[in-house]
């Protein structure tokens, strides 16, 4: 795959606007660092990301950023959306930022930043546990996935999301946070376009947990081998490393990344 | 302001007995408007160093109202809408309207100048005076303050990319009596305001884009407006089936309708909403749909309908107080405005370089890049049938990468150039556009991003 330049379907049917929820965290002193946008999975809004990566980012000295896709959080109702709306809803919000931004993607929200790697030369880009779907993801979850297919929600309970080291209340409360994607996003995980390659060459750095009950191993691995590396793996976390027990040790892996590729 | 990096060191060269800098690794660009800025991101993420020459003290070229030259008046909105519009690569805000305002549009290229840490490579203030062939396929770009201040410098780079653009220098047509007529003359690039206009008498000459603009302004705010048009031509509604007619077109060029079916399709579809418009004394178009540059005006007609707007022929001859028509008639505006266009200057070069004819025309191929000159470009010389921008964002990816295929297979960039080299009297049109100098760079925004597609792919190491 290639970048496409003539878009006419793009061109002809543009993506409606949404309004969307942008969450913002300041560094105390401008190190002339990278803006990161931190973009959730399906299912998942801002909040996944303000938990605790978000203060953290900007303690490290970069101005961070956390959006819920539109359905999502408290960003506007979108029960039509797709996947293309999705990755639109990306590069809307990293353009918008004051300089070329990093994307961190989780879950399918990985996939959506992938395709908007095609319409954003991003600064460099993260894809988290990235559910690039295709069969081999439903095969992994056949009662989570199936019913997806024929339009109910994609569910996602506590015991797949988060490691053991998670309290049991507090991992509970969190899956009870959790919404739903649309119906036909949904459907486009499993039969979905690939993404097309990304513009302007970003640095791509893939993460993930081999003891993720989402994603299996092998499909993080596919993911990482597509950009050309081998993934960064933390092993014992869950699906959302970001709300996991050991939240700290996969964010500061990859803002040491960034700091060295810059 | 310290000027680019290269002076402080030693000078490397000599030329007519002046140093000349020396800049490796580093390709110029002349202009800061939307081309010189997209151009410079993209030789930028190709790995080049650029240095950017600006006259005035601001990015954003034609778009910025501020400049001496800006050719944009307070009512300005684009034509094309958005998804034409913007770089492929940096979207607008999707909230803003189908066709922003002139001022949303250097908001975007501000914004995409900060975005892309483009400002620190540009020299504001300086003018670009001359530019000549150097040894190894490298220019001498010699550079002074706008205005004529300062000191000539002179810079050696290892390409130039011209971003100067077409639309700031008047074309003034020559009627006789012209010099002798006692009313105001303004060519539409020093109509600014639609105060200019209240309460007087305006003949607009000229139906492109800008002249029905102006001519709809007349209509509101002047106590008479005749147009003056020579030919008849299909005045596009800028909304057509509850979109962007520009959309729709490109809804039938996605379903791969052949030429004849959309020139069809398109005017059945003007006759049933704009209509007839010989009934308002308009002559009827000479040509088919897409055979001139689209104008997209939806007030034009409706005021031609509410008698605001008087059309009348082509001009004959001016007198000392009134203006005789081709059909004999004889008005008598106290302001004469020619919407006439803009004609391209290329005053830093020798005119050899990119082959311009005696009518001043540049003979390009893909009306970008010069027949033996592999390391020299235009970018932005293209008048489509849809917005501009992303046709040069994609023109200066194809010139960055055929850059950088000169250092790594310089045998296969050799051999894309030959082929360049042959396409240069090629058009890209869909349709055989009627002869006119304002149609020296049309194309068809389709048609054309195809072969740039092709000339990207060919360059892939
Ligand atoms: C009224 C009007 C409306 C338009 N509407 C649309 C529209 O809806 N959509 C669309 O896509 N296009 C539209 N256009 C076309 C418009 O020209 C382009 O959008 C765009 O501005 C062209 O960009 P450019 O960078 O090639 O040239 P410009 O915008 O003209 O910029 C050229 C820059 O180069 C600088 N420069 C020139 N010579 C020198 C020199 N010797 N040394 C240093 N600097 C120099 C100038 O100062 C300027 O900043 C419109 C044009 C007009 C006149
Ligand atoms: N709102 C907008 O976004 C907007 C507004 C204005 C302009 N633009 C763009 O800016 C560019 C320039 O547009 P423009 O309208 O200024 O120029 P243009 O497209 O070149 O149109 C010039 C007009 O003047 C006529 N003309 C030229 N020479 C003449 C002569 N000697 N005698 C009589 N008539 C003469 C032409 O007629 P012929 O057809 O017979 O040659 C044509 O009608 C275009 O790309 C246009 O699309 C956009």
């Amino acid at each position: 795959m290639t970048v496409s330049v003539v878009r006419t379907k793009e061109w002809a049917f543009p993506v409606p606007p949404a309004k969307r929820e942008v969450v913002k965290a300041t560094p105390e002193v401008d190190t002339g660092k990278p803006p990161v946008l931190f973009v959730p999975g399906f299912g998942h809004g801002a909040w996944v990301f303000t938990e605790h990566w978000l203060e953290h980012t900007a303690d490290r000295g970069f101005p961070a950023y956390a959006m819920s896709l539109r359905g999502h959080g408290n960003s506007a109702p979108a029960p039509k959306a797709d996947m293309r709306a999705y990755a639109h809803d990306v590069a809307q919000v990293a353009a918008s930022l004051p300089s070329r931004a990093v994307i961190v993607g989780h879950g399918a929200g990985a996939l959506a930043t992938a395709h908007a790697l095609s319409r954003y030369p991003a600064k460099a880009c993260v894809l988290l546990a990235p559910v690039f779907g295709g069969i081999g993801t439903a095969l992994r979850n056949p009662f989570l996935c199936l019913p997806a297919l024929f339009g109910a929600g994609l569910r996602l309970p506590a015991g797949q999301l988060f490691s053991r080291e998670v309290p049991q209340n507090t991992a509970r409360a969190y899956a009870r946070r959790m919404g739903r994607a649309s119906g036909k996003a949904q459907r486009q995980l499993l039969w979905g376009r690939d993404p097309e390659d990304p513009v302007g060459d970003p640095p791509i750095l893939v993460v993930g947990s081999p003891d993720d009950r989402i994603v299996a191993d092998n499909a993080v691995r596919r993911v990482a081998r597509r950009y050309g590396g081998a993934p960064l793996l933390f092993p014992g976390m869950g699906h959302d490393l970001m709300l996991d027990a050991r939240w700290r040790e996969p964010i500061d892996a990859i803002l040491d990344w960034l700091d060295k590729a810059n | 302001m310290s000027y680019a990096g290269g002076d402080s060191g030693p000078a490397t060269a000599w030329r007519n007995g002046s140093p000349v800098y020396d800049r490796e690794g580093t390709v110029c660009v002349i202009g800061a408007g939307p081309s010189g800025l997209t151009a410079m991101k993209n030789l930028r993420e190709e790995g080049f160093g650029v240095d950017c020459y600006e006259r005035e003290t601001g990015v954003g070229g034609a778009w910025n109202w501020r400049h001496d030259r800006s050719p944009v008046y307070a009512s300005t909105h684009l034509i094309s809408s958005k998804p034409f519009t913007q770089f492929p690569d940096f979207p607008m805000p999707d909230d803003w309207p189908d066709y922003p305002k002139h001022t949303q549009v250097l908001a975007y290229l501000d914004h995409y100048a900060d975005h892309f840490g483009l400002r620190p490579h540009i020299w504001f203030g300086s003018e670009v005076v001359r530019v000549e062939p150097a040894e190894n396929d490298r220019w001498d770009v010699t550079t002074r303050s706008t205005g004529g201040y300062g000191t000539e410098r002179t810079h050696r780079y290892d390409a130039v990319i011209v971003a100067n653009g077409h639309n700031w220098s008047p074309k003034l047509p020559e009627f006789e009596g012209l010099d002798t007529f006692k009313g105001e003359v303004i060519h539409a690039s020093a109509y600014k305001d639609a105060a200019q206009l209240r309460n007087r008498k305006v003949l607009v000459i000229g139906a492109g884009n800008t002249g029905c603009d102006i001519a709809v302004e007349a209509a509101q705010q002047a106590a008479k407006c005749w147009h003056s048009s020579r030919r008849g031509y299909w005045y596009a509604p800028k909304f057509a089936l509850g979109r962007p007619a520009d959309q729709v077109n490109d809804l039938m060029l996605h379903l791969k309708l052949p030429l004849k079916l959309r020139q069809f399709i398109g005017q059945k579809t003007m006759k049933s909403t704009v209509g007839d418009l010989t009934r308002f004394g308009l002559p009827a178009p000479d040509h088919k749909l897409y055979e001139t540059h689209p104008i997209a005006n939806s007030q034009l007609v409706y005021y031609l309908g509410h008698g605001d707007i008087t059309p009348v022929p082509d001009v004959k001859l001016f007198h000392r107080n009134s203006v005789e028509l081709k059909d004999g008639q004889e008005i008598e505006p106290d302001l004469v405005v020619m919407a006439t266009g803009y004609q391209p200057v290329f005053e830093f070069l020798d005119p050899n370089l990119l082959a311009v004819d005696a009518n001043g025309r540049p003979r390009l191929a893909l009306h970008a890049f010069p027949k033996r000159f592999p390391t020299l470009a235009v970018a932005g010389l293209l008048q489509p049938d849809s917005g501009l921008f992303p046709l040069v964002h994609w023109q200066t990816v194809a010139f960055a990468r055929l850059l950088k295929l000169r250092d790594s297979a310089p045998g296969k960039a050799a051999s894309l150039y030959r082929k360049l080299e042959s396409e240069v009297d090629k058009s890209w049109t869909d349709a055989k556009v009627k002869d006119s100098s304002r149609h020296w760079f049309e194309i068809s925004h389709l048609t054309y991003l195809k072969a740039l597609e092709r000339l990207i792919q060919e360059a892939r190491p």
